[in-house]
Formats: C-alpha cells, structure tokens, sequence
C-alpha cells in the first residue's frame, strides 16, 4: 500500500462527530448504490421486463403480468438478494483478513479459506446432508482447518510474512482444487454438474429460505465485525502497540478470524467459490475513504453487495445463451487487479 | 522501598525464555516524575525489562509496581490510561493520517469503537502541537520521514494523557538535530506535565544530559543504577561495555561524557 493515488477523504476536516457523520454519509451513499443497482438486477435478465413491470410488482400492483410478477419475486429478488449477501460477506472477509494478516493482499479465496470450504461442503454434499446445518457445518470445518494450516505454515521467526502466507495460500488452494477434482471424479451421480456448475460460484438456484437464513447468519458476525472495527485500526499500529492501548489482542484476533471463516464458509456452501471478492471493493474503498476500519467496514458490506450484484448481472446477460457462473465474472475482474497490487506491493 | 513517591517499583523480577534467563532478579525504583533512563550493551534486557514495565510481557518471578498496584491487577484499559508506550517503530502499510493515529491515542480512555467527541479532537491538536507535527496532520505516515514520524508517534503517546510514557529507543534512527530535539521534548513533557518518562537508550551522553537516574544492565542484571555521575565512571562502564572509553566531564556543565575509543588511539590511553 506504498503508492497510492493521493485522492481526497471525504469530509475529514471537520474532524469529530464526524466520525458518525462521516459514517452516516458513506453508508447512505453506498446505500443508494446499492439500491440503484439492486433495482438494476431486478430489472434485467432472460425475460425482458421494463422498469415499470418491476416496479409494479415490487408495489403489489394487480394489473401486472402475473407471469413477470412470479419472475421477479420468486427468482430474482432471491438472487440479487443473495447476491448482496454474499458480495457483503466476502469483502467484509477480505477486509479483515488484509487488516489481521496486515497484508492488502490477503483475500478468503486466495488464502485458501474458500478452498478448504469448499472441500468441506462437497464432502457434506456427497455425505447427502442438507445445506442448512450440515453442508454449511462441513464447510465450515474445512475452512477452519484451512485457516489454520495457513497461519501454521506461514508463522516462522517473523510472524506471517508477507511472501509465506501468499505462498502458502496458493499451495493450498491448489491441493484442495486437487481433493476437490478427486472427490467430483468419484461421485457418479447426477449431482455432479450441479456441483460443477456450483463450484464456479453460482448464485442461480437461490430461494427466498434460503436468504432467510443466510442473512439471519451473517448479520450478527457483520455486527461483532463492526464492533470490533476499532480494535482493528489499532492492531495495525503493530502488536505491542495495540496491547498497549488497551487491545486483548488475542481475543480479538481469534474472534475476528473465526468469524469471518464462519462468514466464508456458509458463502460457499451456498454459493459455491467466488474469487477475489474480497479484494476488489476492500482496495477501492480504502483509496476513497481511507482506512479506518469503524467506516470501512460498513462501507465495504454495501459496496460489496452492490459489486456482487453487478457482477451476477453480467454473468446472466452477457452470454447470448444461457448464463455463466458468477465467479468467472469476479475472477475476470479480481485476478488482474491481484497482479496490479501485488506489484505495487513489491516496490 | 515501597512509596507513594515512586511510579515503578521492581522486586526481584526475572524474565526468561525458555531456560535462557534475560533479566535475573532485578530490583529497582522509579520516581514519579523523573527522567529514568535505561542502558546497556545489546542483549543485556533492557527491552524486554521496558515491555515488562508497558505490560507486554508478563513476568512470572517477582513484583511490579506501577503507580503503587501490582501491574497484573491492572486490566489492559486501566493500565492503557496511565502508562503509554512508544516503540520504536510502527507498520504504515495502511496508510492512516496523521491526525488519524494521534486520535487513536484517546482510544484507551473511549468506548469499544472509539468514537471521538470535540475534546478529544481538541487534546489531539494540543498533542499534535507540542511535537511539532500539527501542520502534518492530514498527512499520510508513510509519507513522513523518520524524525517526523517519531514525534507522531509522541504525540499519540501524549494524547493518551498517561502518567508515565516508556520509550523504546526513540533515538536510534534519527540525525542529531532530531535527536536533541526528541529528548527536549520529553524533557518537557517531564518538567511541564510531571510525567514520568522512562526509556531505553543505546547513547549514553543523551543519558548523562537528560536523565535523572540512569540504570545500566548486563546480561540481565544490574550494574550500576544512580545518577549519571554515579553510573557513568570508568569502572561500570568497562565492565558492563567490555571496551576502552574516554570519561571525562562534559563542557556542558556538570556531568560526565563517555568517549569510546578507537584502536589507533589506544596507546595514548
């Protein structure tokens, strides 16, 4: 984060209520983003529907095409809110970890997190479990185990270097894409394109449910999260700098970690792998708004959401065809953007 | 050896790691408001007997005393509101401003987010003020150079309105100019606020102008503790540095300077 485009912060003279100024200005921003964009992915799609059908629907009106109203409300206000959903948790995630794991680079997916969820939740798939607790539970086993690994391997002398935990990431997101392929090649049943077409990070087979509970999950960690945002601004004045001010700097290191890895987990049980998520919104907010966590990290679950929703929507209306997964769409946009930090990063 | 007087108080403290003993039975005083500083060769614990001090370590032989309480029955909030520390270097990976990292200094004395009111802007801009930084302050700090950044770093010390302030070699990487102008700062912190300022130091000259009780360690235990004139003779010297120095009595005024002295010049000694 040497280099950085030198942008104005937003209202940062004013200084002090400002912090809740500040926050409320950003988080109704992002907010009307998100709406904007949300209303956006209601509108297109497949079937052509115009802004007033959507908005009919959306009021209840009865002269509407009942078909069009059934296309909106049952598939997709479900997606795009689950788009949202996902979008916000996995660049909350990302956040935490690049704070954590003081690397802007550190993303759920190129850690390997996502990996280990992944393996976790086909194992839970082909065990037969449902996704809600037992895919969700496996996943979130692997994940952890991931975390764990990760943080083993990359802790020597200096705790997590920059270099090893990318390193050690990568390696093992390569020998759980390898468990993964082993596990597809031994299922011979005709889950096995679902799985496929779910590992690439899928978001069209969403019901109303199932937001249900994804969302009673995840909003409880996006509070803790922000709870403990302030916490994260002083663990980057370094450890000891942290503990010196008043930081349980363990418990909040294990809580944070634990949680967006639940965060993580119950993501890719239900929406299979969606890379890079975490490091697109994370990167471009913090060159806005600087990188106080307390405002970040409201403003990263609004601007995730609202960037997963734009990306599903080009993932179901630029085939002519069809659709693809979603996570081609993020990965087509995270992956160039890894290598550009990772350069700046290296100067 | 107990008194309201004294702000740290050490009774046979001992650290180690492992079976490797850093700091063997150490006992000393610190007076509340004086300008304690700490010497020695490296590797004799002068930093770990500071993060014992700032309660990043914890010892498990012997008593600590901060401002008369045992350090362990502080919890990590009250103990953030009486004693700041400023290490020696901070990551600016994340590239916070100025202001932002002096206001983190009131952190310890909010709630968990740490929301600033007015005041608290204002002790910043005061904090900001004393060391000089206040024109800084929407700058970034990894923008900054190193003497710069060192009195941010000071400044947030002070904006935690502490009792006590534990430096951790703040001189080590500045020029001279920046080096005086550091020391004049906590001199003046020490004399215009009472706070008690302790800190680890490689120099000892910046020890013999400003401190008002040095402590000299070696390979974990006390040499010599006093003031400059007691502790800085020829005999602890040698024995705690292991090499020839020139003592002598500074120009300044009535303390010592310590000269080390290179081979070439050795016969004459």
């Amino acid at each position: 984060m040497t280099r950085q485009l030198n942008l104005k912060r937003i209202s940062h003279d004013a200084a002090v209520p400002m912090l809740l100024k500040r926050l409320a200005i950003v988080s109704l921003s992002l907010l009307i983003l998100l709406c904007g964009v949300m209303l956006l992915g209601l509108c297109m799609g497949s079937a052509e529907s115009g802004f007033q059908a959507v908005v009919n629907a959306l009021t209840g009106k009865k002269d509407g095409d009942p078909m069009m109203t059934a296309i909106i409300w049952q598939l997709r206000f479900p997606r795009v809110l689950m788009a949202v959903l996902v979008g916000a948790a996995l660049s909350v995630g990302g956040l935490v970890f690049q704070a954590l794991l003081r690397n802007p680079l550190a993303e759920p997916y190129i850690l390997g997190i996502s990996g280990g969820a992944a393996v976790g939740a086909i194992i839970g798939i082909l065990m037969g479990f449902s996704r809600f607790p037992g895919v969700s539970a496996t996943a979130f086993a692997g994940s952890m185990m991931t975390l764990l690994l990760v943080i083993l391997m990359s802790s020597g002398e200096t705790l997590l270097k920059k270099d090893a935990l990318l390193l050690s990431g990568v390696m093992l997101n390569a020998f759980c894409s390898a468990i993964i392929m082993f596990l597809v090649s031994m299922a011979h049943d005709s889950r096995l394109h679902s799985i496929i077409f779910w590992l690439m990070g899928d978001l069209s087979i969403v019901d109303v449910g199932q937001v249900g509970i994804l969302s009673a999950l995840l909003f409880p960690c996006f509070i803790l999260i922000f709870y403990l945002s302030h916490a994260m601004n002083l663990l980057l004045m370094g450890k000891e700098m942290a503990q010196t001010m008043g930081v349980n700097i363990r418990a909040v290191t294990v809580t944070l970690l634990v949680t967006t890895s639940f965060m993580v987990s119950i993501t890719v049980a239900n929406c299979g792998l969606l890379g890079f998520v975490g490091l697109v919104m994370p990167h471009l907010l913090r060159l806005l708004l600087g990188p106080d966590h307390r405002v970040l990290t409201p403003a990263c679950a609004l601007g995730g959401g609202a960037y997963m929703v734009v990306c599903d929507l080009l993932a179901r209306v630029l085939p002519e065809q069809g659709e693809m997964p979603a996570g081609v769409i993020t990965a087509i946009i995270g992956a160039p953007l890894f290598i550009i930090l990772l350069k700046r990063s290296a100067k | 050896m107990r008194s309201d007087a004294d702000a740290i108080v050490a009774n046979h403290l001992s650290y180690g790691y492992g079976n490797q003993a850093v700091l063997a039975d150490i006992a000393f005083a610190v007076q509340r408001g004086e300008f304690f500083i700490i010497i020695g060769p490296n590797g004799s614990g002068k930093t770990t007997l500071l993060k014992l001090m700032s309660g990043i370590l914890k010892s498990r032989q012997g008593g600590l005393d901060i401002l008369g309480k045992p350090i362990r029955d502080y919890n990590r909030k009250a103990l953030a509101k009486c004693l700041a520390f400023v290490p020696q270097t901070i990551p600016t990976e994340f590239p916070f401003t100025v202001l932002e990292v002096v206001l983190m200094g009131r952190s310890p004395h909010l709630g968990i987010l740490g929301l600033e009111g007015q005041n608290d802007l204002e002790i910043a801009k005061q904090a900001m003020a004393f060391t000089g930084v206040a024109h800084l302050s929407h700058r970034r700090l990894d923008e900054l150079s190193g003497g710069e950044r060192q009195r941010v770093f000071i400044a947030k010390a002070v904006c935690q309105e502490p009792q006590l302030i534990l430096l951790d070699e703040p001189t080590a990487s500045l020029d001279l100019a920046h080096q005086t102008r550091t020391m004049d700062m906590m001199e003046q912190l020490k004399e215009e606020k009472g706070i008690t300022v302790v800190m680890v130091s490689h120099d000892v000259n910046l020890g013999a102008m400003y401190g008002d009780t040095l402590l000299l360690l070696k390979g974990g235990e006390i040499v010599s503790l006093g003031k400059p004139e007691e502790v800085l003779t020829f005999q602890t010297l040698e024995e705690a540095y292991g090499c020839t120095l020139l003592v002598d009595k500074s120009p300044l005024g009535n303390f010592p300077r310590v000269t080390p002295v290179p081979r070439k010049f050795m016969l004459y000694v």
